[in-house]
């Protein structure tokens, strides 16, 4: 039954598809996924240093660590204060709509490589479990009856491997012009017959030009998009979100991106600020582009590992391995930094180097889509965290 | 099956169109002999990248004590070193398009990739070709030991990976300032360059190398420096083996990069790491424990390993299996419509740019700036994506629209670009396009051109 009444509403959709986006139009977009709750995961690529995004000023070993970086921030708590690049999202603290998880980490230990990091935080694996062919979110999508090729958008132009796998995913990056003749559409279809990998690219982008051309309101949004995607300074995390708040008001479920430049071995205070920056960036732009969606979203952001707590020789630090993740939106429980605090004294430090994870970020993100989806434990344990004791509940959601 | 001669073109060139080494044999040979086209079509020395350098630091100091009009001229400055990035970007297109040896190229970005170095910024990328042309191109058909020493003696990549900034705690700096160890290009020498993730290394490994590693250092006159007084003192232990002892020297540095040079791990990593660049996503594994032995018994003497490669029946078996790079993509198309390399030599920094380096950019590889030091991926499944794709086909339509009168009928020019390559599926369809212009584009976009 639900089967044919999808199949029914997709086939109006596409007949309206110019209408996609009209505000009455949204019962049909809701038939397209099984569940209303939004999720947006950013995966931070380079190794964020959670100790200077979050710092724990309350730790009296913090100051003597890391005797060069700045102290001035946005005081969170008695024990807590936030990196001052990101005081734009100060006002979603105090609205209880940020969240962070602190001393957590993957369970990717002693490599303290960026590449075997971040696979690992994308496929959601353990060591020794064997690399995993598929990302998380793709085995979320999985283990959901009723998902389409549009619940869940990959956006920007490099790979994520978090959402690869065998479940259809869409795939396009802001300002990318597309517009074929309908004979080259015929002949295009022709040539890529024997060869799934170009046909299945090359009927996803038809699709998605036509309908996101059809679907906007003016003309110049791609162009002006290019031109974001080009310049620098949180222009392009701006068009990325501004793109994935767009599809998230449609019919889209489940959107990520990446934002790069976390890798701060020297003088970090510059890269730091800006890429904090670029962060803050889009999850305001999500929340702006989002509207009263944002109610029903959650903005996860992840590393693939914390970095050293004591600053190295160049005021900047090496890659480490415990951190901080950060959550968004107006689905969650915010207002607070989870985690439990190992301390910062030598003896309380992994390898006498590393903040010491106490917590997994497989678990808080599986949480965040129990409470979101109402995925059931088992599922998120066996099926998309093989082998991830989700523990106890941190009331991530409201 | 294609025949031996379109193989080579394809997978071990930048494909049909214009002439090109024909066989193993000439695969080989054509390493041999004169860098022609490095002096056909140069690039800027380092000597002229730092003293544009230091003119820019300059401006930069005059800017911010508030000299007039300094601030124009910063720009000036900031323009002439992103046109050197931009010109050697040309400057490669145009070796390519007309080498008759391009094997050559695909070993000179084939290295480059694998020691990737990016531009911390729009200045400093203005050495990127520079690094490529003489830390790299010199020795593709030399000793690997040879141009593993050249990079992490090259300031590009110095700074790139932060080893400029690594003072030994102990060394004289050291001690007198409030300065230290950074360890990041010690861990990629081991994890990417060398050994590989999995080839056996420790943190205490990595630690001992990067004391090691201090002292090389950037001065910005003279490039590549050796400052004993940045250098840790000491004896250090890499992988089993001891370095160091009595005063720190250069020598200590390099006899480490030799003996990871010629490590079991590094011969493995790279076997491995060939064979998935130039035959198969992935490979037989006969072909790389092939490559692996050549590697081991020649101690990382490339001519004797890419003999071993082309040796291996495999590296002859049907096209296919990989997806070209899109450098690879646009360096090919040049060839097929018959661009000439001075024609590409003599564009200028934004026509350069609008036509070749944006649209490779929106393909997913802008030019030398991968997003970390591990470089791009192989993975054809990783460049043949929806976004990708579009953007090939709506720059290959914009190229065969620009030279339509020059590629002339498209059934022709489907011979020239993939003769025995090409599928009667291919060939059918090209002859049933609308336009000449529209049948050359099928050519470019077909899986035939885009795969290797």
């Amino acid at each position: 039954m639900a089967v044919s009444r999808r199949g029914l509403l997709k086939g109006a959709a596409a007949m309206a598809c110019s209408a996609a986006a009209h505000p009455l139009m949204t019962s049909v977009t809701f038939a397209a996924a099984p569940w209303d709750a939004r999720l947006v995961v950013l995966i931070l690529r380079g190794g964020m240093d959670g100790l200077d995004a979050v710092r724990p000023v309350g730790d009296p070993a913090l100051a003597s660590a890391r005797p060069s970086m700045v102290r001035d921030g946005v005081p969170l708590n008695g024990f807590w204060q936030m990196h001052p690049a990101l005081s734009g999202l100060e006002p979603l603290w105090r609205a209880e709509e940020l969240a962070f998880a602190h001393a957590v980490s993957t369970p990717y230990r002693d490599g303290r490589s960026h590449f075997d990091g971040q696979d690992m935080l994308e496929a959601g694996t353990a060591p020794g479990m064997g690399a995993a062919r598929d990302g998380w979110l793709n085995r979320l999508l999985q283990t959901v009856p009723g998902t389409e090729g549009r619940t869940a958008f990959a956006i920007g132009r490099e790979e994520l491997k978090v959402l690869a796998g065998p479940a259809e995913v869409a795939n396009w990056s802001p300002a990318t012009p597309f517009d074929l003749s309908p004979q080259a559409r015929l002949l295009l279809g022709e040539i890529y017959a024997g060869d799934p990998l170009f046909a299945g690219a090359a009927a996803e982008a038809m699709e998605l030009a036509g309908s996101i051309a059809a679907a906007r309101e003016t003309e110049d949004a791609d162009p002006q998009m290019m031109e974001m995607m080009q310049a620098g300074g949180g222009a392009a995390e701006r068009a990325l979100a501004a793109f994935a708040a767009e599809q998230l008001r449609q019919e889209t479920r489940i959107a990520a991106f990446s934002i790069n430049g976390w890798d701060t071995h020297r003088d970090q205070a510059g890269p730091m600020r800006r890429a904090l920056g670029r962060l803050a960036e889009a999850i305001l732009t999500l929340k702006e582009g989002l509207g009263p969606v944002w109610a029903k979203t959650t903005v996860i952001a992840m590393t693939e590992f914390g970095r050293t707590v004591r600053e190295n020789g160049t005021r900047g630090t090496d890659h480490g391995t415990g951190g901080a993740m950060v959550f968004a939106g107006g689905a969650v429980r915010g207002g607070r930094v989870m985690g439990t605090w190992p301390g910062l004294n030598e003896a309380e430090l992994l390898d006498r180097r590393d903040l010491m994870p106490t917590g997994d970020v497989r678990a808080y993100a599986a949480w965040a889509m129990r409470d979101g989806f109402g995925l059931g434990a088992n599922v998120l344990e066996a099926s998309v965290f093989p082998g991830l004791r989700m523990g106890e509940d941190p009331g991530l959601l409201l | 099956m294609a025949r031996d001669e379109t193989i080579a073109a394809i997978r071990f060139g930048y494909g049909l169109g214009a002439p090109s080494e024909g066989s193993a044999g000439g695969l080989i040979d054509g390493l041999d002999g004169p860098d022609r086209m490095a002096a056909q079509y140069p690039v800027a020395g380092l000597s002229k990248v730092l003293s544009e350098m230091r003119s820019y630091r300059a401006l930069d100091r005059a800017v911010k004590a508030g000299t007039d009009g300094a601030e124009a001229e910063r720009r000036a400055g900031r323009d002439r070193l992103q046109a050197l990035f931009t010109e050697g970007f040309g400057q490669a297109m145009a070796r390519i398009a007309d080498t008759p040896t391009p094997f050559r190229e695909r070993l000179v970005w084939f290295w480059a990739d694998h020691f990737t170095a990016v531009g911390r910024n729009l200045v400093h990328r203005g050495g990127a070709p520079t690094y490529v042309d003489e830390a790299i191109r010199p020795h593709v058909a030399g000793s690997f030991a040879d141009m593993l020493k050249a990079v992490v003696t090259h300031p590009f990549m110095l700074i790139y990976l932060d080893q400029a900034a690594s003072v030994g705690p102990a060394s004289v700096v050291g001690r007198r300032r409030d300065r230290g160890l950074n360890e990041n290009l010690a861990r990629e020498v081991m994890e990417l360059h060398t050994l590989g993730v999995d080839g056996g290394y420790t943190q205490d490994d990595v630690t001992e190398l990067a004391r090691l590693m201090t002292g090389l250092s950037m001065h910005p006159e003279r490039g590549f420096i050796f400052r004993p007084q940045m250098a840790e003192p000491g004896n250090f232990r890499v992988m089993g083996r001891t370095y160091g002892g009595g005063d720190p020297t250069l020598a200590h540095v390099l006899a480490a990069m030799d003996d990871l040079a010629r490590h079991p791990a590094t011969a493995a990593h790279m076997a491995r790491k060939l064979a998935v660049h130039f035959v198969a996503d992935d490979p037989d594994p006969d072909l790389v424990s092939q490559i692996a032995v050549a590697w081991r018994e020649s101690g990382g003497d490339l001519a004797h390993v890419y003999a071993a490669l082309l040796d291996h029946p495999a590296a002859w078996a049907p096209l296919g299996g990989k997806a070209r790079q899109p450098f690879d993509f646009v360096g090919a198309t040049l060839r097929a419509v018959g661009a000439r390399g001075r024609d590409i030599s003599e564009m200028d920094p934004g026509s350069l740019r609008r036509f070749l380096a944006r649209p490779m950019a929106g393909m997913g590889q802008p030019w030398m700036s991968a997003r970390g030091p591990d470089g791009w991926p192989e993975a054809a499944s990783r460049w043949i994506t929806p976004q990708g794709l579009a953007v090939r086909i709506t720059w290959a339509r914009s190229v065969t629209d620009r030279l339509a009168e020059r590629i002339g009928d498209p059934r022709a020019f489907l011979d020239r670009a993939l003769a025995d390559a090409a599928s009667e599926r291919l060939r059918w369809a090209v002859g049933a396009a609308e336009t000449r212009a529209e049948g050359a584009a099928l050519v470019l976009v077909s899986a035939e051109f885009n795969r290797r």
